[in-house]
């Protein structure tokens, strides 16, 4: 098992190296290292809902000092202020409850990553949806939508999909992706979304192969 | 560069095992792949990127850059659309071609498939027409497929499909527990439930492992090389004969021909972008029906000025895939256990018979599904986004079962590829446009096996149900692409004969889904590779030493 997961963390560690994707990005606030190794103890395989209420006061505390998106450092195509109002809308398309919300689960290292890569023709899309949100919370509410309140920020939200549905079914889409998809490229942290659905990870399947020369599953 | 006696432009479903006949029969073979090998060590179960979910690109071809095409929408109105996206009828670019990172369900058509005008009689604004060889003939050569490149499965229970000689020769995987839910149902209905045939090692076969039963499986490269395709099969053989080359990365840019009217060899561009010259007595082109078509197209001389083989503006007409339609049944009890490869029962109790409307298509249940498959398949009234889509995903993706199937397209001759007129790929060659699209009777179709679909799961316990019937405007071939370079007795109603060689040119043969009539109503890579058999047979039988004479 110890063995594996040193193979595991190897291939990780390569496959963050090959699409430069920062480790953080990858793995999360903290050590790499440790995170896996939690993964690996059978105990905490699945975090259970307390200590993801816990990752949730977490985030909340993160947002409070200035890193609400879970991200730290430089953006490679949202400006600051861009990353703040993405994030409130994606934090409305995937809102925290016993389970992280779309970006303490690194979807905005997700959108962000791919804006700059295979996402460069939304470029234009992303900088013009960001703006008409933050025209209508300030018209509505008068303040920028990352400071508002939970259900102002629902409010906003709704109008945006009303208002641009091409911006806002772009943006759910790429949430949804980034949320539901591969932790490989930056969102899904630790597979969070696939231990909420229930899934094994790491998968069970996948390590029962069959050995030909013994002819049973090893 | 050396004169070989067979240059193959594509190295998939077809031309993978026309270069190991002809390979094996002692002719030296070129192979040439405009993409890349990939093998187990490439798998990289990326659920956004893939060959079924491209989102962040195609993972096994082609790169979204350099490679556009055109799609012409209903209105008329041409749009530029690269591979990830829907509309470019992509199978992929790798060597394996589509049959790399397959769903790897591989049936027989019924003999119905190849004699739908005289079944049915042909609709009007259609141009159903009967394929000139019979199921009986391509029987030798589906077994000869299943046992060459594996195949797993049953079909005992199947009253439906023409006689056999031999068994699979691998049993089907045990079942899954969506198999346990479905099966019982689809009797109680009178239906005759089956383990779907599968390219996919059930026990070793081969040389490789079986199925070890992972999630990652439709769109991507098997991580244990269970899943059977050209490029870890009848490739490997060809290679190891000595007399075939395979070269990668190598476009081909056309066919050259000599002053008589003969093909002499294929100009193509080598994985430096330098243009490059093999000259052969044959050349095979099994590049994909769009692609097939397009290679053709693109070679035009003084002889041929709308193409090879395209005297009567044939080439590229009659694109047609399959129309997949189905339902999502939503249960009130878990039906998901996590065990690839998902899709594993099947009824063909609706392939042919239904009154009124001319074929039908098999129904199976899906391919497991990745979370990410799941985000817009909730059940009516679920909320789109927000913390009731979150918790539609908790409540809903192990209480799942999609079925659906390949309905038969109704071909016309007006759903077509051409080439485009301005746009170029990488090379600076004109890309394929897609116009058109199949009769509308296609669309019946798919809505009565929708319906089918939705009964099947109502009796299996589904407490609520949704119809998925797929109307598009326009052709969608996708990776089931077929029917551009059409099979026929008429030279001056097909491009090739029941050889697959074309009227015009006697030592040109086109290898691929691009010569199916009708594309049945199966995924149809078993009928290319039985196909690629069955032309293969006939290529080496009439071969007479250097210099081939038809």
């Amino acid at each position: 098992m110890r063995n594996l997961d040193q193979r595991s963390i190897d291939i990780l560690a390569w496959l963050a190296n090959i699409y430069a994707i920062p480790m953080r990005a990858l793995f999360g606030v903290g050590s790499f290292r440790r995170d896996l190794t939690m993964q690996s103890n059978k105990k905490a395989t699945l975090l259970t809902r307390r200590q993801f209420v816990a990752v949730g006061a977490l985030g909340g505390v993160a947002a409070a000092v200035g890193c609400a998106s879970g991200r730290q450092g430089h953006w490679d195509f949202l400006s600051d202020a861009q990353g703040h109002t993405l994030t409130a809308i994606c934090d409305q398309i995937i809102p925290a409850d016993d389970f992280p919300s779309a970006s303490q689960a690194g979807v905005l290292t997700y959108i962000d990553n791919q804006l700059v890569r295979h996402f460069r023709r939304h470029q234009e899309s992303y900088r013009d949806g960001l703006e008409n949100a933050e025209a209508i919370s300030r018209k509505r509410f008068g303040r920028e939508l990352a400071a508002l309140t939970a259900p102002q920020q629902l409010e906003v939200v709704s109008a945006i999909e009303q208002q641009h549905p091409d911006f806002f079914n772009l943006v759910r889409s790429h949430t949804l992706q980034g949320y539901y998809g591969s932790p490989r490229h930056g969102g899904n942290r630790n597979a969070v979304s696939w231990r909420m659905l229930g899934l094994d990870e790491p998968p069970l399947r996948g390590r029962a192969q069959y050995d030909l020369k013994k002819g049973t599953h090893s | 560069m050396k004169r070989v006696n067979a240059v193959i432009v594509g190295a998939g479903a077809g031309g993978g095992i026309v270069a190991k006949e002809l390979a094996t029969a002692g002719l030296s073979v070129v192979l040439l792949e405009r993409g890349k090998w990939y093998t187990a060590n490439d798998c990289r179960k990326d659920d956004l990127r893939n060959q079924g979910v491209t989102v962040l690109g195609c993972a096994f071809g082609p790169e979204d850059e350099g490679h556009p095409r055109v799609l012409v929408d209903a209105k008329g109105a041409a749009h530029t659309v690269v591979p990830s996206e829907s509309g470019y009828q992509n199978v992929a670019a790798c060597v394996g071609g589509g049959t790399l990172s397959w769903g790897a369900q591989a049936w027989r058509f019924m003999p119905q498939d190849f004699k739908m005008r005289s079944t049915y009689g042909a609709p009007a604004g259609s141009s159903l027409e009967d394929w000139p060889i019979s199921y009986d003939d391509l029987e030798p050569f589906y077994e000869k497929a299943e046992y060459e490149i594996g195949v797993s499965g049953d079909y005992s229970g199947d009253p439906f499909h023409g006689p056999r000689k031999r068994d699979l020769p691998m049993p089907p995987l045990p079942p899954t527990k969506e198999f346990a839910i479905l099966e019982p149902a689809a009797r109680r209905l009178g239906l005759h439930p089956i383990h779907i045939a599968m390219a996919r090692n059930s026990v070793p076969y081969n040389g490789r492992g079986p199925c070890m039963r992972c999630r990652w499986c439709n769109g991507f490269v098997c991580e244990t090389d269970a899943k059977n395709g050209t490029q870890n099969t009848v490739i490997p053989v060809a290679l190891n004969t000595g007399n075939c080359e395979l070269r990668t990365e190598c476009m081909a840019k056309e066919i050259l021909t000599d002053n008589r009217g003969r093909a002499r060899g294929v100009a193509y561009f080598d994985s430096n972008g330098n243009l490059q010259e093999q000259l052969a007595d044959v050349v095979v082109v099994s590049a994909s029906a769009t692609e097939s078509a397009r290679l053709l197209l693109n070679s035009k001389n003084r002889l041929f000025p709308n193409g090879l083989g395209n005297r009567y503006d044939l080439v590229g007409r009659n694109l047609q895939g399959h129309q997949y339609t189905g339902a999502t049944g939503y249960f009130d009890f878990d039906t998901y256990d996590d065990v690839g490869p998902g899709a594993c029962i099947a009824i063909c109790d609706y392939n042919h018979g239904t009154p009124g409307l001319p074929g039908g298509g098999m129904l199976d249940n899906e391919f497991i599904r990745l979370p990410i498959n799941m985000v817009d398949r909730m059940p009516p009234g679920t909320p789109r986004w927000g913390l009731g889509h979150k918790q539609g995903m908790r409540e809903w993706h192990k209480r799942t079962i999609g079925i659906h199937g390949p309905g038969q397209q109704i071909p016309t001759a007006d759903a077509r590829i051409t080439l485009d007129p301005s746009a170029r790929d990488k090379w600076g060659m004109p890309v394929v446009r897609t116009s058109g699209n199949v009769h509308p009777l296609t669309y019946e179709i798919g809505e009565v096996l929708a319906k089918r679909a939705e009964a099947w799961l109502k009796e299996a316990g589904a407490i609520h149900t949704t119809l998925s019937v797929n109307k598009r405007d326009v052709v969608s071939a996708d990776s089931h692409q077929a029917g551009t370079c059409r099979m026929g007795d008429d030279p001056n109603g097909s491009v090739v004969n029941r050889y697959c060689q074309i009227h015009d040119v006697d030592n040109v043969f086109v290898i691929d889904s691009s010569v199916h009539v009708t594309n049945g109503g199966f995924n149809p890579a078993l009928t290319i590779m039985a196909v690629a058999y069955y032309a293969s047979a006939a290529l080496v039988r009439n071969w007479k030493g250097t210099g081939f004479r038809s």
